[in-house]
Formats: C-alpha cells, structure tokens, sequence
C-alpha cells in the first residue's frame, strides 16, 4: 500500500475522516450535553464546604472578611477585570481565576453572591462550627452561632446551643406541618365552600330563584363555615404563637450580629463538620425534598412538586384525549378509507402537522378553546361567576387538549405504521373464517397494533411533557396557589391553572429576580425532565423494535 | 384490501340469522363510527387553518358605514362646531350666537341649550378645540378675549339604564381671558389644555398673541385660581387658514391660506420662529389643516387634491426641521379634516357629500363613501371612531355608523419600510404597545421575519454540515454494530426539550462564548485541521497497531482527539486575546464599531443547530442508507474508491433525501420558540451580524400573545405571525415529503 501523502490525499480518505469526525462531534455535544446537565443537576444537593476568607476589596477599600461557598470559578484576563475597575496588583500575568462565591445573608447585605479575585484572598480555611441555616426566607444563611434565646433571654451557648437547636428544630417542623395543614387543607376547602355558596347565590339570582328560604339557607350556611373559620384562625394564631419566641443569634461574615428567628429556618447545618455518610444522608433528604415539597422563596428554593404533578396530570389528560382519537383516525386512514391520492394527501398533511411549530397550536389553543369555546361554556353555563371567567381562561383543560392536538400527528403515524405492518395474510385469514371486518378489526388487527399505538402514546407522552411554548399561552403559571386536584368536589379542577416542569426552568431561569441562586435548581429541574423524556423515549423504541421482531417472524 | 363484503359460511344453518344480523349490524356501525371519527379529526386538523384564517382576515377587511339617521336642527344659525361625546350618542353643535346645542345623534332632539356667557357687544371672531379627549374648546372674541369652556358628560345608571347627562364647565371661568392685550379681534385662535392652558390668537395685523395660564401654586390662592403670562410675537404668515398647537404646549403652526407654514417655539412665555416652509407647490392653497393624534404630525389639505402629512424630523446638524414625510390623494374640494381621537387615521370630508377614511401610518385610502347630497360644511367623528357626523350646506345633519376595527395595517405597514413619527427615516420596526393611547402602533413584520430566518439561517450553518457528514459517515462507512448504537443515540436528542437547550444556551454557553469568544472561532477553523493530521498519523501508523481498530470505528477514535482540540482551542483562547485583540475581544470589536451581544446569533446558531442536527441526521441517514447495495457494489466492483463511489453514485442518488432533510431541518428551525426565547435579546433588529440577537415570529408570539387583547389589531397581527409561521413550515414540509415519496419510488424502481 502506497504510504506517501499525495497518495493519501487522493484516495479520499482524509474526506472519510472529516465525516467521521462530524458524527464524532454530534456524539460528544450530546454526551457532554447530557453529562453538564447530570452534573450541575446532581451536584447541588450534596453539601459543600463553606470557606472563610481574609480578602483585599477590589476596589482598595481594606481588608474584609468572606463567608461563602464556593459555586463557579473561571479564568478569565486581568485586563478585563481592569477595564471592570478591579485594582489589581501589578506583575500577576496576564490571567488570573476568578471565584463566584454565594455568601447568602442576603436580608444582610443585599446581596448573596459576588466574584472574588484569587490574587486578592489573603487566607483561607473552613472553620468547622460554621453554620448554615436555609430559611423560609431570604435564602441561606452562613454565620456562626453565639447562643440560643427563648422569649429574648438567653437559654443555651456555644456546643448545648448547637445541640438544643436541632431539637428546637425538630418541633418547629412538626409545628409547621400543622400549620400547613390547617392553612392548606381545612381553610382552604373553608374558602373553596363560600365561594361555591356565592355563586350558588348569584346563579339563583340569575335564574330568579332568590325565594328567602333559600337566601336564609345561604346565608346560615355561610355563617356556619365563617364561625368554622374564625376557630380555625384561632388555632392558627395559637400555633403561630408557640414557635414564634425562640431565636439564635449569629455572628455573620463581617463580626456582625444577627438574630435569626428559629421559626424561619428550615434547616441548619456544618457542612464543614460532617462526615462522608451524614453528607449522603443529607443529599437524599435534600431530593427527596427536591421532588416532593413545595417551591419557596419564588420557586428559587424548595421543591418542584407541584410542577410535577401539574406535568402528570397534564400529559394523562393529554392521553385520555389523544389515544382514541388517533387511533380511530389512523383505523380510518388505513383500513377503511379509499386508498387513492386524497388519502395519500390527507397522509402527507397529518405527517407534516408535526412540523408545525407548536407556538401556532399555542395561538390556536388560545384564540379558539380558550377564548372561543371557553367564553362560550362560561356564557352557557357559568353565567353566575362572570365576569371573572371559569374557563375562558387558560386551565389545564386547554392545555391538555392544545397538547392533544399537537400530540395526534405522532399517535396518528405510529398507529398507521403498526397498522400496516401487519402482514394481510392474518387479516385475510380471519376474513376467511367468516369474521366481518369489525371483528377482524377489534378481534386480530388491533390487538396486534397494540404495541404500536402504545409507542405513539409513548412518543406523545414525551414530546408533550417537554413542550412548554404552546403552554405558555394556554394555561401554565409560574406559581399555582393549588393543585388542579384535590379534596374539594368535582375533585378535579379542569378550569384552574397548573405548574409544568419545561415552563419551571424558563421561569425560574429567566424570570426570576435572582438567577445566580436558582440555577442549580434549574439544572436539577433540567435533569429531572431530560431523563423523563429519555426514559419514555427509550421504552418506545424498546417497544418498536420488540414489535418488528415479532412481525418478522410471523412473516416467516 | 378493503372490498371485503361479508359472506355466512358457506353450508351454515341460518336459524342464526338474527345473530348474523346483529354482525352485520355491528359491522356498519364501526365503519360509520371509525370513518365519522377519522373524518372527524382530520376536520379538527383543518380547523386550524380555518380558525387561523377566520381571525386573520378581518385585518384586511375594509371599514364599512351606513346611515343611522339624518335630521336638521331647530336653528338656523351656523355651526362652528361639532363633537360627539364617547359613546356617539349625544352630539354636539356650537352656533354662531354662542350657543352650546346637546342633541341626540339619533333623531336631532335638543336635549340641552346652554348660551356662553359672552359679554355685550361682543363678537364671536373664530373657534378653536384642544385635543379632542379633553373636550376643552375655545371662542376667540372680537375685543381680543377668549372664553375657554368644556363639555362634560356625565353617565349614570338609573334603572339600569345609561342615561348621559351633558354639560358646560369653565375651567378657567366664566369670564374670558385676555389673550391680546391690544384689545384687537381675534382672528384665529388656539387652545390646548392640561393641567396648565395656552392660548395663541392671531389677529389681522399680523401679531400672534400667546396666553399661558397655570395653576395657582401659592398657598393663599383660592383653589382653582390661575396665573397668566402674555407674550406676542410678528408673523408674516398672510392670513392663516388655522393655528394649531401641540397638546405638550410648546409648538405652535401658523398655516396661511397660501401654503406657508410657520413652526414656533413656545419656550416658557417666549415664542420663537424656529421655521418657515412652504407646504404646497407655488400657487396652491391650503383647504384646511389638523394635528393628527398625539399633535406630532401635521395634516395640510392642498386645493389641489393633496393632503400632506408633515412632522419634525433631526436633519444633519441635528436642527429639527419640519418635513413632508407622505401624502394622500383626495378630492380637491376638501372642507373639513376631522382626525381620529386615539389612532393616526383620519376622515375627510368634502364639497361634494363624500366622507374620505383614511390612515396615515398605513398610507391608505379606506373607503370613500357619499354622505350628504350637497357639500359637507362640519364633519364630527366620534371618541371611538365608530361614529361620523357630518353636516351639510343645507343645514342637515346626517349620523352614520363606522365600522373601522383595524385601519393601521395594510400590506405596506407590514412589509415595507415606514416612516414613523419621532423618527429621522423610514425604517422596520416591530414595536407593538406602549402606555400612552395615542401612540402610534408599528406592526412591522419585516424585523421579525428577518430574525426568524437569520435564526435558522445561523442553525443550519451549524448543523447541516456536522448532520450531513456525519449521516454519510454512519450510513456508509461506519460499522454496523457501532451504527447500531450512535443512530438512535443521536436521533433520540430530538425529543429533547428545547427548553432545556434554550436554558443551556443562555445561561451556560453565552456566557462562556462571551469570554472565550476567540477560542470559539478557533474551534471551528482548528477542529477539520486536526481531524486530518489525526488522520494522517493514523495512515502513517504501523499497521498492526492500525489493524486493532476494525475499519468503520474511526468516529470512536476521533472523539478524544475532538475533545483535546476544543480544549486546547478553548486555552489558547485568552493568551490569543491578549496577543491580537488587547485581552478583550468584545471589548475589542465594540470599540471597532462591531455591537457585541451577549445572547447573539453565534450561541443561537449553535443551540439551534444541536436543536436541528436530529432532524437532519435521521432522514438523511435514512435516505443514504436506502441507496440499493446492488449500485455500490456495481461501482465498487468496476475498480472505484469507497470515497469515489459516495460522491458519484451514492450522494447523487441520495441528493434529493439530503434535499428533503435540509428542509425538513428549515422548518423545526423557523418554528423553534424556546431556543430564541431564552438565548436572545429578542429586541427586534435587522442586522445579519453574529455577534447581534434577533426576535423571531415565534418568540414575538410567546412574549406577547398573552397580554394581547382579544380581537384588537395586535391581537389579529400575531395571529397573522402564526399564519405565516404555519404556512411556511407547512409548504417546506410537504414539499420535503413529497421528494422524499418520489425517491422512495425511484428506489423501488432500481
């Protein structure tokens, strides 16, 4: 074989190494994409170490004092942080690393993250007794604890303190759970019940039913549910009462004091002081917290499960829709209908409706169900609640049924595809036997495409939980004061919007006041989504090939 | 396969036939039920194109009018004025004597006469009206006074029913004011209104008087006491037709009769004489003259058939000057120039009966529609444009219905370049909404459209080569058990959330292409250089090194040789800045003229392009893969080269499956909403360059559909965005399939 250069080049190899390299290249986009999104997503719950820092001020001002952990770091050029007005010493080369440090407090100084220089930090370490409070409010806290007080006397110091607030702690949570429950659950079905009272009142108005005995009825019944109220509220305040008086006091970066109500943290902390197993313990509580509790703070802290269960309940909707629709449409277009060029036609149209951008299905969705049919139901039948709107206002409702439209394109072609998969030899033979063509359907050809529609409702499924632009217009909300389910008859609220995990990350990525702190929570957001999508993706493709090899062998 | 008609076996007994019968029966039913169910859903699948259309062409309809009523007035005194108040019902006509007339615009009733207080001897020289929301009008006298005096309307609800209730305040009292001190007539008057007032008055000797009232601010002053300020000024502006001035009180136009237009500045009490032009070719007149809404833009109606409209634009020494920025054409009798209350259209009425409806940022004739059979001497149009009232010479009254839902857009206000007011040139804008109502809309789709396919075109400069190569690589080199495991694995990231690439792409690669700008141009120009030295070390290996890695699993290889160039490409990145561009290479372009965007079309591109290179990959994969073995083999067998036979046999027999990917990848970019939302600026701008943002047509949507009011023209105009995305992609798409049907019938045919 000719080695030489020239020889090489001609041959046309190099051109076959360019190609490989691009799908070389789309390889490794995806599985960097994918690890990045692992990385960042998986790496927020695990506690990091909190440093101390003796750091020169930037901008020459002295010698100050850090707490913080450390969240990013870049090397970037020390003439851009000279054109950024940084005062830098001279002869440090031409790049210097820069640290993002999250120092929290933010009711203290304002701000909770800045970039430190290297060059500028003095000294570092990692004080062990350095405490981290989250809190209800105001994001992390990082300080040290100086003792502990109770109705404003000093009860414990030091070590006892540390030890006597977790056991605090561990009262105020249960406290707290009660309060959420008689917040959420009991007042909340209070309030659901005067409002239905109200309307029932307006509706009898409306119809001219307003004989007295029934306002009478009305009203007593109103005046039962406030009396029930007022008790409530009264148990409430208790509560409120009990968990109110105790507090720590700190000493945050910068030797200042802080008095840290115990009632708003949530939880507390030395990441510094603990050992490989209790930092697991503590990543998984964190997740599970992650999955399972409410978003605090503006959806930066906390918990995603409302948007969660806003996504499932969303796509199930979705799917009750979806499946039979387009299963009867891909029966039609494969079985019944005249195959000639309108069918053909009409096939093309189905197939390229996938393409169109979901944004139009949003416009749709919007101008059409929500404006349109929904102003329309509330007209006929919401007459009492006008002018505030029942469903003609973006709700799960819309959504699920945009979706669903969006979605039959893909349940249409993959039913169609399992259709005709099927070797005519079995529909003849059952035809053969003396089945009619409605028995051959539901007897042998659609128990046998089975698998296919479950794959288009797979694929649908997918493409829906990731879809956020439609939804934006047709019913989601960065922050649902309740779940669309829930104790309260008809139990489920079609018309009431919902939280959904793909509007979550735009939300909480673009929308809210503070990016710097909510970005780990978006990229576990992401993560959670990706490996959703992954999954089902994974086991529709499963199910296809599962499917062809079946095929394959009845064809045999 | 679908002729299949039912027939009972053959030898079978038909005591069952009532079981036979109910098959047959349920065998009916589920065809009518499956084909009234398919029908069903591919009419819901039409329905969005219907729906899309039925709210879309509205916006092209034109305004409709028709008469409700026509009556005279008990007078027969001439009217100087007539005005509607909100809801058209209660008309207005002030008369000669001084007399203020409420009437009902649907039958001419008189429902209240109020005599201005005007003092003895006195008479009425000339009239004028502020903007028209304000309802504040003017009598300029003959001893040089004016009475300022305003209608008020108040609506109440006696058994729920409106009743309006009219009436005359004088807000600066029931005295006039004294607008020349001289004492001489006042020719011509103007008046705006706010919380201070101003007056100008021209009288026949040339002078401009200006009045400027303002509320009291001294303590001991009565509640509702003004202090007064006179100043006078010369113009040689013959004899002129109208004085307007702007409702912020600080320009004041003297229009003569002869075409000259003189701007003065009203600067506290000084007026100056900022400009002098002539609006009408030498020798014609003007018939009359008008602010438009909002009183930046002048309306000047020449005899000879011409209404110009003129407003102040920065010329090159950055002097204001007054310029002609369009003009209409109109019947050469025009009496009257009634301009819309809160949008930039007009109506025009003229000697011979007809009422013109025009808008000016559309450029466009509406309608032109007979009113009155003699000509028309005062034209009122109503607050909320849904109502005329024109007055002929014969003294009636004619009240008709408008129907005028979305005058501001035609096809030039949404293609062309328009020339809006405050600015220096005619440009594209997209701008759709802003606090004040008589702001002028601009609904240009150009910007946007633009974005849209700058965004695309930048995805596809990404993605189609890497999706390209990459599918000839694993349709026809690569091997089958390593193809078995990257086709899907790339395929599969098409239902990847674009939020999540959108989210990516903003927070995470616009930043890092912001401070390793150079390393990332470096990528690209490094990444094929390295590839083939690779290449070549690879060939110059020994081969029993080389025969370790079976053939078709050089991708596998190339990965870790990627990842160190990127690297690498990405450490030089900062000593090159500091070596060429100063260590800051935004920075560096920004002082040499080049906007540097952090969200720009460079990290669009690429997050767009990962988005697309999917969608490109599998068809085009599907399509190379799909070239008959026997042609390959045919090729390969006669003596060619593997690289030889892909270009001259595989490639050209692919090329319209490659064709269709392509655009198939054209369509997903246009359409992606996410990707733009959150990785641009999304300020709408029209610059190819990479290093600027973009809105596209889907992003606009998502931003502004959900505050968009229902049916209002903004409203209609995004959904008009969705219609064009929806055709675009939709025409792409079928087109793609149907050369992808056509290829698989070539195939078959091979």
């Amino acid at each position: 074989m000719d080695r030489s250069f020239t020889a090489w080049w001609r041959s046309g190899t190099p051109w076959i190494w360019l190609n490989a390299a691009a799908v070389a290249a789309s390889l490794a986009m995806v599985i960097g994409l994918l690890g990045l999104i692992a990385y960042n997503g998986l790496g927020h719950f695990w506690p990091h170490p909190v440093w101390e820092f003796s750091y020169r001020a930037a901008d020459g001002s002295g010698v100050q004092h850090l707490i913080g952990e450390l969240s990013d770091s870049e090397v970037t050029s020390v003439e851009r942080m000279r054109h950024a007005g940084a005062q830098l010493p001279e002869n440090i080369g031409e790049d210097l690393e820069r640290y993002l440090l999250k120092t929290g407090n933010r009711d203290v100084s304002g701000l909770d993250f800045r970039w430190i220089l290297q060059p500028l930090i003095l000294e570092r370490h990692r004080p062990p007794d350095l405490v981290v409070f989250e809190r209800t409010e105001w994001g992390n806290f990082y300080g040290f604890l100086k003792n502990l007080k109770q109705g404003g006397k000093v009860v414990s110091e030091g070590d006892a303190a540390w030890r006597e607030l977790q056991a605090r702690l561990d009262y105020v949570d249960q406290v707290r759970a009660q309060i959420k429950e008689i917040e959420k659950d009991r007042i909340g079905e209070i309030n659901y019940r005067i409002e239905q009272l109200r309307l029932d009142q307006r509706r009898l108005e409306l119809e001219g039913r307003d004989t007295p005995q029934r306002l009478a009825q009305i009203e007593q019944q109103r005046a039962g549910l406030q009396a029930r109220f007022r008790e409530l509220q009264k148990e409430l305040d208790a509560k409120y009462q009990e968990i109110s008086g105790d507090s720590v006091t700190m000493t945050a970066m910068g030797e200042q004091e802080v008095e840290v109500p115990v009632a708003r943290i949530v939880r507390a902390y030395r990441p510094n002081d603990m050992s490989a197993w209790q930092k697991a313990g503590f990543y998984l509580a964190k997740l599970w917290e992650f999955v399972s509790a409410e978003p605090r703070e503006a959806n930066t802290e906390g918990g995603i499960f409302p948007a969660i269960f806003g996504t499932v309940i969303m796509v199930m909707l979705m799917s009750v829709m979806v499946t039979p629709f387009g299963v009867v449409a891909a029966v039609y277009l494969r079985e019944y209908a005249k195959q000639g060029p309108l069918t053909r036609l009409i096939r093309i149209a189905v197939n390229n409706l996938a393409g169109v951008p979901s944004i139009v299905y949003g416009v749709f969705g919007l101008g059409f169900f929500v404006y349109f049919l929904g102003g329309n139901i509330d007209q006929l039948f919401y007459p009492e609640a006008l002018p505030a709107p029942t469903f003609g206002t973006p709700g799960l409702l819309w959504a699920s049924l945009t979706l669903a439209l969006l979605t039959l394109p893909v349940v249409i072609v993959a039913t169609e595809e399992g259709l005709a998969r099927i070797p005519s030899s079995i529909r003849e033979g059952s035809l053969a036997l003396g089945a009619t063509k409605a028995e051959t359907l539901w007897r042998t050809v659609l128990p046998m495409a089975s698998p296919a529609m479950m794959t288009g409702l797979i694929l649908a499924v997918a493409r829906a939980a990731g879809e956020v632009a439609p939804l934006m217009l047709v019913g989601v909300v960065k922050l649902a004061p309740s779940l669309p389910l829930d104790g309260n008859p008809p139990f489920v609220h079609l018309d009431r919007k919902f939280m959904h995990l793909g509007f979550h990350i735009y939300d909480v990525g673009f929308q809210s006041p503070n990016v710097e702190a909510a970005r780990p929570l978006v990229y576990a957001t992401a993560l959670l989504l990706v490996v959703v999508i992954l999954v089902l993706n994974l086991a529709a493709i499963s199910i296809r090939n599962h499917l062809r090899e079946r095929y394959r062998e009845l064809e045999q | 396969m679908n002729k299949n008609s039912v027939q009972p076996v053959a030898g079978g007994s038909y005591q069952d036939s009532r079981h036979f019968r109910r098959r047959l029966w349920r065998d009916r039913l589920s065809r009518y039920a499956v084909a009234a169910g398919g029908n069903g859903v591919i009419v819901a699948i039409l329905l969005i194109l219907i729906y899309l259309l039925y709210v879309v062409l509205p916006l092209g309809k034109s305004p409709e009018m028709w008469q409700e009523a026509s009556y005279r007035l008990p007078t027969e005194a001439p009217v100087l004025y007539l005005a509607m108040e909100e809801q058209a019902e209660v008309g207005l006509a002030l008369e000669r004597g001084g007399q203020v007339r409420f009437f009902s615009t649907h039958d001419g009733r008189t429902l209240d006469e109020v005599r201005l207080p005007l003092p003895d001897g006195v008479t009425i020289d000339s009239f004028s009206a502020a903007r028209p929301d304000s309802g504040v009008l003017a009598l300029g006298l003959s001893n040089g006074q004016a009475l300022v005096f305003k209608a008020e309307y108040r609506v109440s609800y006696p058994d729920d029913k409106r009743v309006i209730t009219p009436a005359i305040v004088y807000p600066l009292g029931e005295t006039p004011v004294v607008v020349d001190p001289r004492g001489l007539p006042l020719q011509r008057l103007a008046v705006q209104a706010a919380e201070s007032y101003t007056l100008a008055g021209w009288s026949d000797d040339g002078t401009l008087s200006l009045l400027r009232a303002a509320a009291s601010e001294s303590l001991l002053a009565e509640e509702g006491s003004f202090e007064f300020e006179h100043s006078s000024a010369q113009t040689n502006v013959q004899s002129p037709r109208a004085l307007l001035l702007d409702p912020a009180q600080r320009d004041l136009y003297v229009v003569g009769k002869d075409g000259t237009l003189g701007w003065y500045e009203l600067d506290g009490d000084e007026m100056r004489l900022h400009e002098q032009i002539r609006t009408t070719p030498a020798g014609v007149g003007v018939a009359a003259a008008q602010l438009l809404a909002g009183g930046t833009s002048i309306l000047v109606a020449a005899d000879d058939g011409r209404i110009s409209q003129w407003f102040s634009v920065r010329g090159e020494a950055g002097l204001r000057h007054l310029k002609m920025i369009r003009d209409f054409k109109a019947p050469k009798n025009v009496t009257a120039l009634a301009p819309e209350f809160s949008r930039k259209g007009f109506l025009v009425a003229d000697g011979s009966g007809g009422v013109g409806v025009y808008h000016a940022t559309a450029h466009q004739l509406l309608m032109h529609q007979p009113v009155a059979d003699s000509g028309i001497a005062q034209l009122a149009v109503g607050p909320r444009s849904h109502a005329l009232l024109a007055l002929d010479r014969d003294g009636t009254l004619h009240f008709w219905r408008v129907v005028n839902e979305h005058p501001e857009v035609s096809w030039e206000a949404l293609w062309s370049k328009v020339w809006y007011e405050g600015y220096d040139e005619p440009a594209y804008i997209w701008q759709s909404s802003s606090a004040d109502n008589t702001f002028e809309p601009k609904f240009s789709l150009t910007p946007l459209t633009f974005g849209t396919l700058k965004a695309a075109f930048y995805a596809m400069l990404f993605a189609i080569p890497l999706a390209i190569l990459g599918a000839i690589f694993t349709a026809y080199f690569m091997a089958p058990k390593m193809r078995q495991v990257v086709k899907p694995s790339i395929e599969i990231m098409e239902a990847m959330p674009t939020v999540i690439l959108g989210f990516l792409a903003g927070l995470w690669l616009a930043p890092l292409v912001e401070s390793h700008l150079s390393g990332i141009f470096l990528v690209f120009l490094l990444l094929p250089l390295v590839v083939l030295l690779a290449a070549y070390g690879w060939h110059r290996l020994p081969g029993s090194l080389r025969q370790r890695v079976p053939d078709g699993w050089e991708a596998a290889l190339l990965i870790p040789v990627l990842a160190l160039a990127v690297w690498a490409a990405l450490a030089v990145s900062s000593p090159l800045e500091h070596w060429l561009f100063g260590g800051d290479l935004p920075h560096w372009l920004d002082t040499h003229g080049v906007g540097f965007d952090q969200r720009n079309s460079l990290v669009v591109g690429m997050a767009m392009g990962f988005a697309v290179i999917p969608t490109i990959f599998s068809i085009a994969e599907d399509a190379i893969f799909a070239v008959p073995k026997h042609l390959t083999n045919g090729s390969l067998a006669l003596g060619a080269t593997p690289w030889q036979t892909l270009l001259r046999v595989v490639l050209l027999t692919a090329s319209p499956g490659l064709f269709s990917a392509v655009m198939m990848g054209v369509g997903r970019a246009v359409g992606e909403t996410m990707i733009v939302l959150m990785a641009t600026g999304n300020t709408p701008v029209m610059d190819m360059s990479i290093f600027q943002g973009m809105r596209t047509l889907s992003a606009n949507i998502a931003v502004e559909m959900p505050e968009s009011e229902v049916d209002s023209t903004h409203y209609r105009v995004l959904f008009l965005a969705a219609l064009v995305l929806f055709l675009f992609t939709f025409l792409f798409n079928t087109g793609a399939e149907l050369i992808r049907q056509r290829l698989r019938g070539k195939y078959s045919s091979l």
